[in-house]
């Protein structure tokens, strides 16, 4: 094995924030490769604080070093100061643990979160020594493999990866890691077919775009050993699951950096807009004795004093109330433990649950109402009622919050100029409940332009073109000046624009992602290195447009980069749904009230995991209905499955 | 209570503020009764001495904290070792006398022995000598967003070259690179210098730097605001990581 620290420490004096470079983090992996284990080379493709708490990096993390067969270190995105001292030295991208170089490892697996750190992938598989084309790599090259939330349209980075993993990665990465220690010798074509018969995983090499007059006519499999649909996987029990046992803990501050513990996955809320709610149903809690074990372990192992119970919506867990306070209420915590709850639910409930988990350090609390008007939040089923709003951030000023943070979309579908308004207006509402209790309150109303997703029902939509989402930034600020105590924030609608060629462009758009990273287009997730113009030049240079990638409506019958791949859900409830909402009509949570058949549960032959078949406590739940009465809405939900084994 | 601990091999490159949040960590994790601050953000009651500059290594880094209970500063050193990250050892620990004045304000002056990669023993020679018989340092210091001159003559308290054979390899700056080696006492007061602006006045460029020690000197004499135990790391700069 061949370290490179030697090398790389003395480029450190040279850099900014050099101890993103050195490792040491508590719980990584000190052994080095074995004879006979596959290596990987787990990647996030942003900055070490950025990319370090990855939740899902660091299951696989775990998961295969605990695997007598496999054994995995981690590489995170060199800053450019970095880069650029690496590639004077002629350093390539190296593992933190040994100072390994990539091209030693047998896998580099990327983990994909956010669509602007497509250069950033490409960027990372050069500084590795390797052709970015995975045409271009042959058996000596390791196999570049990829998952996360992203890879659910993997289309853009089709020509550059030569695996992608759809849906949960704990059970696949074994069946991978498998495959990869039996089939050593394989030449390249046969082991990527070989792979592509993996449930969950899709080979982009399999499979070929066909194009009719510019628009994209089918992505038809190349063989028939290869599945025409690729199904994402699902782990149908998480307490079988329970990691990260042994969550990294670094030398430097990152963001989140805290305990995390995932209390469950999947959300059926049914927030149109919310491509994670959409691809990670069905929901699966963990049982609440697992979380009170990994939240007291993961402390005393960790020496962290604040603890995030995640999930897409936290105060949706069962019996979350009795969760949060028997972690307080721990002696061996004696009062030093803060617990957070990311995501909150927006209603009076959730704001008591808060108050009684920030006794210490009160600074601010969020909520996302997404849309301004009763409407608009019709329309995306954010079904919040503007009473719930009121009774939340009533509640937070009344128990001594004094800053309130909103978050909204603008650009949404059937979105009018007096929805735009909206959003001042409830924000502002929220300023004069805030100044009945404290001079001083604040509230801050941050304003993202909307991106369509892929596998939502939004999926069909034409996002505003970028000087439509200007204007509309340009009606909030006209509207909030005259509102004290308001602090309006917004995306850039050009980084929106950007987003958008990404997250539904079909595989010509890789040309375009590669164009920019030739450009030196790298962090383009970063204000200060992002610029819309090497996209647009790319989009020129592939001959495509922004209005027909990015701002154009999607007919039913078109086909879409995404449809050979599944997150369970039916084409056409997704196309019902996205008729549903131009019609403002809202969906009830099918937790608590009659399945609707999204496909998610039934074709995927898993079940709805939770404690209580009543809706929680607190507000209408979106459901605009009374219930207090929560056990006798009709409920269709699932015996628990299997008990860890 | 008192610690000693040292800051060695590739923890350098973590910033002070690093290596707070490391020992806040580390005693939680070992259970000791830290002290909370009162007041809407209660903070562990810790306070460092003179920040080391991130990438320098120490042997002489000091720690206060106060504990809501007793406990047995012998065995803490122990119970504290394997709970800090690698490069990070505690040296000792002593209890404080009750108002003992804060590490700030009672340490005047610093001893370092730093790398010189690429100048041979005379030439440095040359270049100390020179800084010691001027009358004035002036340098140009960012202080509190304003630029500033301040003359950092009256902090070269001692500079010498030390001894050692002129072939030695300084990997951490330039693999294979030569040099010779630095010894200065500088002093904290008004402001610390650091080993960057030492450079700056020697004209040369510094390698790896290891604070040896902090001293505390009052009314003529001086000692260090906690001994090092008899087993220290060797205090000639030898590669740590």
């Amino acid at each position: 094995m061949t370290s490179l620290w030697p090398r790389i420490e003395p480029l450190l004096a040279r850099v900014t924030k050099p101890a993103r470079y050195i490792g040491g983090e508590l719980g990584a992996c000190t052994s080095e490769v074995q004879p006979g284990q596959v290596a990987w080379l787990l990647v996030y493709p942003d900055t070490y604080e950025i990319g370090l708490p990855n939740q899902g990096l660091q299951i696989l993390y775990e998961i295969l070093n605990e695997r007598p067969d496999a054994h995995a270190e981690r590489a995170y995105a060199p800053w450019t100061d970095m880069e650029a001292e690496m590639r004077r030295s002629a350093v390539p991208l190296f593992s933190l643990e040994h100072g390994r170089p990539a091209l030693e490892f047998d896998v580099i697996a990327f983990n994909l979160s956010a669509e602007l750190t497509y250069t950033n992938v490409l960027n990372l598989i050069d500084l590795s020594g390797l052709p970015v084309r995975g045409r271009e790599r042959g058996g000596e090259h390791p196999l570049v493999i990829a998952g996360g939330h992203c890879a659910f349209n993997p289309e853009p980075l089709a020509d550059f990866v030569d695996a992608f993993v759809l849906g949960d990665g704990e059970e696949v990465v074994g069946e991978i890691n498998d495959l990869l220690g039996e089939r050593r010798e394989m030449a390249r074509r046969a082991l990527l077919t070989s792979l592509a018969a993996i449930p969950g995983v899709y080979v982009p090499s399999c499979y070929e775009p066909v194009y009719v007059e510019g628009r994209l006519a089918g992505t038809n499999p190349l063989s028939p050993a290869v599945p025409a649909r690729v199904e994402k996987r699902v782990v149908a029990d998480l307490a079988r699951w329970p990691y990260p046992k042994k969550q990294l803990v670094p030398l430097v501050e990152v963001v989140h950096d805290r305990l995390n513990v995932e209390i469950f996955r999947g959300c059926t809320r049914g927030c149109r807009f919310c491509q994670a709610g959409m691809i990670t149903r069905p929901v699966r809690e963990r049982p609440a004795s697992q979380v009170d074990d990994m939240v007291r372990s993961g402390l005393r192992r960790t020496g962290y004093d604040e603890v995030a119970l995640t999930s897409l919506s936290s105060a949706d867990f069962s019996g979350i109330e009795q969760t949060v306070s028997g972690i307080i209420n721990d002696p061996e915590c004696s009062g030093q433990v803060s617990v957070s709850l990311p995501s909150l639910r927006v209603d009076a409930f959730t704001v008591t649950v808060a108050a009684e988990i920030q006794k210490v350090r009160r600074t601010g609390l969020t909520f996302a109402p997404e849309g301004g008007t009763w409407r608009m939040r019709q329309v995306i089923n954010k079904l919040i009622s503007e009473e719930d709003l009121y009774a939340a951030v009533e509640g937070a000023f009344a128990q001594g919050w004094r800053r309130v943070k909103l978050y909204f979309l603008i650009g949404l579908p059937t979105e009018t100029d007096d929805d735009v308004r909206g959003i001042v207006t409830l924000a502002g509402n929220c300023v004069e409940l805030g100044r009945a209790h404290h001079r001083g309150a604040t509230v801050t109303a941050s304003v993202g332009g909307f991106v369509p997703k892929p596998q939502t029902p939004f999926q069909w939509f034409g996002q505003d073109t970028t000087a439509e989402l200007r204007r509309k930034v340009g009606v909030l600020k006209e509207a909030a000046r005259r509102v004290r105590g308001l602090n309006l924030r917004w995306h850039d609608p050009e980084a929106t624009t950007a987003e958008g060629i990404v997250s539904r462009g079909d595989r010509r758009v890789g040309a375009v992602v590669e164009h920019v990273w030739r450009a030196g287009g790298t962090f383009q997730e970063w204000s200060e290195h992002f610029d819309l113009r090497l996209w647009e030049a790319g989009l020129d240079a592939a001959g495509l447009t922004l209005e027909d990638t990015v701002f154009r409506h999607r007919r039913e019958d078109e086909v879409l980069p995404w449809d050979h791949l599944s997150a369970g859900l039916h084409r056409d409830f997704l196309w019902q749904d996205f008729q549903d909402a131009l019609e403002a009509h809202g969906l009830e949570d099918c937790r608590w009230t009659p399945c609707y058949d999204c496909g998610a549960c039934t074709g995927l032959g898993v079940e709805h995991v939770v404690a209580s078949v009543v809706a929680p406590a607190g507000g209408s739940q979106g459901t605009g209905q009374d219930l207090s009465r929560g056990g006798e809405v009709p409920v269709r939900l699932l015996e628990r499955v299997g008990a860890p084994r | 209570m008192r610690f000693r601990f040292a800051k060695l091999g590739r923890v350098r490159f973590t910033s002070h503020r690093d290596v707070a949040r490391m020992w806040e960590r580390a005693l939680r994790r070992a259970g000791l009764p830290v002290s909370y601050t009162a007041g809407f953000s209660p903070r562990p009651q810790l306070s460092f001495g003179l920040a080391l500059p991130t990438g320098c290594e120490s042997v002489a880094e000091y720690l206060d904290v106060v504990f809501g209970a007793p406990v047995d500063a012998g065995a803490l050193p122990e119970v504290l070792d394997p709970l800090l990250p690698e490069g990070i050892s505690v040296q000792g620990a002593a209890a404080l006398e009750a108002g003992a004045s804060s590490l700030q304000e009672e340490v005047t002056s610093c001893t370092w022995e730093i790398e010189v990669p690429g100048v041979e023993r005379a030439g440095l020679a040359g270049a100390v000598e020179q800084v010691l018989a001027s009358a004035s340092l002036p340098v140009e210091r960012e202080r509190k967003g304003r630029r500033q001159t301040d003359d950092l003559r009256p902090a070269m308290i001692d500079l010498s070259v030390l001894p050692g054979s002129d072939d030695h390899t300084f990997d951490a700056v330039v693999p294979g690179a030569r040099g010779s080696r630095l010894y200065a006492e500088l002093s904290t007061r008004p402001r610390g210098v650091r080993p960057s602006e030492l450079a700056e006045v020697l004209g040369v460029e510094l390698g790896l730097a290891r604070r040896t020690c902090q001293w505390i000197e009052r009314s003529g004499s001086r000692w260090e605001p906690l001994a090092a135990p008899a087993a220290s790391p060797d205090p000639v700069l030898g590669r740590a990581s």
